[in-house]
């Protein structure tokens, strides 16, 4: 699986990141977590609302930050 | 567990839902209506201290404000959040997408008003909508009005001026955007514009994020944008009103009066504004305590717009796709505005 974490480094940016990290590790799973930081980058994968989630190339999640719970729901569907 | 929820069941999570939140409701009501008697009493009556004393208007003052602006700002702010939770700059981008410039323009403007933004999501949003079609001029309405019209301001106008004040900095908010960014659609400046603004291809399709949220969702969001918005402001309010106390208290009426009412006073209340960081809840406990000392509301309102629509920090993020230029001619066409619709209002009120 590859993550990437879309934002442009704002408070909620972090939030995400940490709160992904929080669900992968209650799923016993290491992956790394990319994070896209540059504007052009993110607005290529069309997104507006940072942050955003991209999961294996797709985009699953944006202008918003969910619950490690929520997450892990998200991410367990996709392992 | 049921797969389908009978009626009673129903009922009851509806029930668990906004149970809560009409007592909230009820306990807010409460607690807004008590909030002068309360320190009346406490700083007046349990405290002792003379209310026609400095001090004793100055610490009244300090802890009446502090708790209706807390009320204030806790209550819209969960209203709006859930109501904005069905907008967002997606669905924002497609309503513009493909109209005119004039139209487009005012289209933008009121929609900067309702849809959820964050000023550090400028970068994105501003490409996203250059790259998707949007002219120029019709974004940089969105952007203008976006800030200006925030609901911080207005519930904080309302609740302090009542609701003529505010109509009045409402209408000439999303005025000085149709205007600003009308004006600065016909300048012709997509050469000031980093070219790879134009350049970036949109692929992928966008995620709405209006879209797929349940009740709860929608619920608990609005939660967090008062505890995030509350943690964000509360440090420059406590500076405004321990500012507005101090002159509350001490600064002499005759003073503001001799020195603020001139023709200067709207560009001199601007000059300060732009370069002025702080938000809408900052500046307010400023802006009424400067209003009972006798400035005029024009120039209260010209100072307050120039701080919460002009920010250097978000200027310094739209460094990275406009040209430095272009970022003046922004600041310029918008500080115009500004200034023509504090001296308007001095003649005026």
């Amino acid at each position: 699986m590859e993550i990437k974490i879309l934002g442009t480094g704002c408070v909620n940016c972090n939030n995400l990141e940490a709160n992904t990290r929080t669900a992968l590790a209650e799923l016993g799973l290491t992956v790394d977590i990319d994070k896209v930081t540059d504007p052009a980058e993110i607005v290529a994968w069309g997104v507006m609302s940072t942050p955003a989630l991209v999961i294996d190339d797709e985009v699953v999640l944006s202008g918003r930050v969910p619950t490690a719970r929520q997450l892990g729901e998200l991410l367990a569907t996709r392992s | 567990m049921p797969t389908t929820l009978t009626e009673p069941d129903v009922q009851r999570s509806s029930l668990r839902r906004w149970g809560p939140i009409v007592g909230a409701a009820v306990v807010w009501w409460v607690l807004y209506r008590a909030n002068r008697p309360f320190w009346n009493w406490v700083v007046f009556d349990t405290a002792g201290m003379d209310p026609t004393s400095h001090w004793g208007e100055a610490v009244h003052f300090f802890f009446y404000d502090v708790s209706k602006i807390a009320l204030l700002l806790s209550g819209v702010i969960y209203l709006v959040t859930v109501l904005r939770s069905f907008m967002s700059v997606e669905r924002t981008r497609a309503l513009l997408g493909g109209r005119r410039e004039g139209v487009g323009n005012v289209a933008a403007a009121g929609l900067g008003v309702v849809t959820p933004f964050c000023s550090c999501s400028a970068v994105p949003v501003f490409m996203g909508f250059v790259a998707a079609g949007v002219p120029l001029g019709v974004t940089l309405s969105f952007l203008i009005a976006s800030p200006m019209v925030n609901e911080v301001a207005i519930v904080l106008l309302f609740g302090l001026f009542g609701w003529k004040i505010t109509a009045l900095y409402i209408a000439s908010g999303l005025l000085i955007a149709i205007v600003a960014g009308t004006l600065l659609g016909r300048m012709q400046l997509e050469r000031w514009v980093e070219p790879f603004v134009f350049e970036t291809k949109l692929r992928g399709k966008p995620i709405d994020p209006s879209k797929g949220l349940s009740w709860d969702d929608r619920l608990q969001m609005a939660r967090e944008e008062v505890v995030s918005i509350l943690r964000k402001v509360w440090p420059y309010l406590l500076v405004g009103i321990g500012v507005g106390a101090v002159i509350h208290g001490w600064a002499p009426e005759t003073w503001f009066a001799a020195h603020a009412t001139g023709p200067l006073g709207v560009p001199i209340a601007v000059g300060i504004g732009v370069p002025l960081y702080s938000n809408a809840a900052g500046v307010m406990p400023l802006v009424e305590v400067l209003y009972d000392k006798g400035v005029p509301m024009g120039t209260l309102l010209a100072f307050m717009m120039s701080v919460v629509a002009l920010s250097l920090p978000e200027l310094i993020l739209l460094r990275r796709v406009l040209k430095p230029k272009l970022i003046a001619t922004y600041v310029g066409v918008v500080a115009t505005g500004i200034l023509a619709t504090g001296f308007m209002f001095n003649l005026v009120l």
